[in-house]
């Protein structure tokens, strides 16, 4: 075998394991979700729309949260949206590497990127140091096959579903995250750009709007982590 | 709680979201051009995944009821990402932010 065969299959197994704990969060997050859609009076076949279609886990917690209080479809479109914009940088970050691909290619590789596959794919990426399109679907369906089959479950499931928080299990998408980011740092820039990027974003939840921190982070994070980067360059 | 299996009045409501969701995933990576951005552009993009994920997960353990907490779900996350880290596995670091919740918990009372 090949050093750069030797390199893909190493690098495509450390995708396999890291995404075993995505595996693990799809199910669990995507079981209380098909849960939580019933309980806010979706019927399963509107519960599976929004996890295949909006497929994007925060913002379908929201509208189904929204549509309980009686919010007008367009507010929860607008939300929705707002939620999801973070996903334009996870897209502008990705699409260097996808350049080459056909535009088939990039509009199905899109579809899947979600929080969880942005990050498998670019730990595959800094592996690489190059996309890999098996890769790529596999870190994108990682996430899209367990979540919907978890919502059809948990919608199914009904009241027998336990309270995640009494066995611990509220801390695993907040864990999934946080080990994702300190795995992605590899130099300092990257340590400014998380940990700006965490205050910034638990400011802007306090003194703006829960749902204005992720976005606020993603964009003050890695601001100051360029300041570093040009006072070097 | 709803019973019914096949209404579909919500549906319309998913695709609409669904729209904006996938134009936000798509319109980067299908504008041409864009692995020639300048370096400092690039190393911006680089910067994204660390700054975004690190947001979710602290806003989403330092922020409850709109107040800021530092609470077992904090020690518990940073527990796993420093064991994650360290493991270089992520499945590890969650199974010891669980365990760790569930500790700090039983500890406390709460």
């Amino acid at each position: 075998m090949s050093g750069a065969a030797a390199a893909l299959s190493t690098a495509r197994r450390r995708l396999v394991v890291d995404s075993l704990g995505i595996w693990v969060i799809a199910i669990i997050v995507g079981g209380i979700f098909g849960f939580t859609a019933r309980q806010g009076g979706l019927s399963l076949v509107e519960a599976i729309a929004f996890s295949s279609i909006l497929f994007a886990g925060a913002a379908q917690y929201a509208a189904v949260g929204l549509l309980v209080v009686n919010t007008p479809w367009p507010s929860i479109v607008l939300l929705v949206w707002l939620l999801n914009a973070r996903h334009l940088l996870y897209s502008a970050s990705v699409a260097p590497f996808t350049a080459k691909f056909s535009f088939k290619l990039r509009a199905g590789l899109a579809f899947l990127l979600t929080d969880e596959a942005f990050a498998l794919t670019t730990a595959h990426i800094a592996r690489l140091g190059r996309i890999d399109v098996r890769g790529a679907w596999y870190a994108g369906f990682t996430i899209f096959i367990p979540w919907n089959l978890a919502t059809i479950a948990g919608w199914l499931a009904g009241a027998a579903l336990p309270d995640p928080a009494t066995i611990g299990l509220d801390v695993v998408f907040a864990s999934a995250m946080a080990g994702l980011a300190v795995g992605l740092v590899k130099d300092r820039a990257a340590l400014v750009a998380l940990l700006v990027g965490c205050a910034s974003a638990v400011a802007a939840a306090l003194i703006i709007d829960p749902s204005a921190a992720i976005m606020i982070g993603g964009l003050l994070g890695p601001l100051a982590g360029l300041a570093l980067f040009r006072s070097r360059a | 709680m709803n019973n019914d299996l096949f209404s579909t009045d919500l549906v319309p409501l998913a695709i609409l979201g669904g729209i904006g969701t996938y134009a936000a995933r798509a319109l980067p990576m299908l504008v041409p051009g864009i692995d020639r951005l300048p370096p400092a552009v690039l190393e911006y993009l680089r910067l994204i995944g660390p700054a975004v994920l690190g947001a979710i997960a602290a806003a989403s353990v330092f922020v409850k009821g709109g107040a800021f907490t530092v609470g077992p779900e904090v020690v518990a996350v940073l527990a796993g990402a420093a064991v994650g880290r360290w493991r270089g596995n992520l499945l590890i670091g969650m199974v010891v932010s669980v365990i760790t919740v569930l500790a700090l918990r039983a500890t406390m009372g709460s």
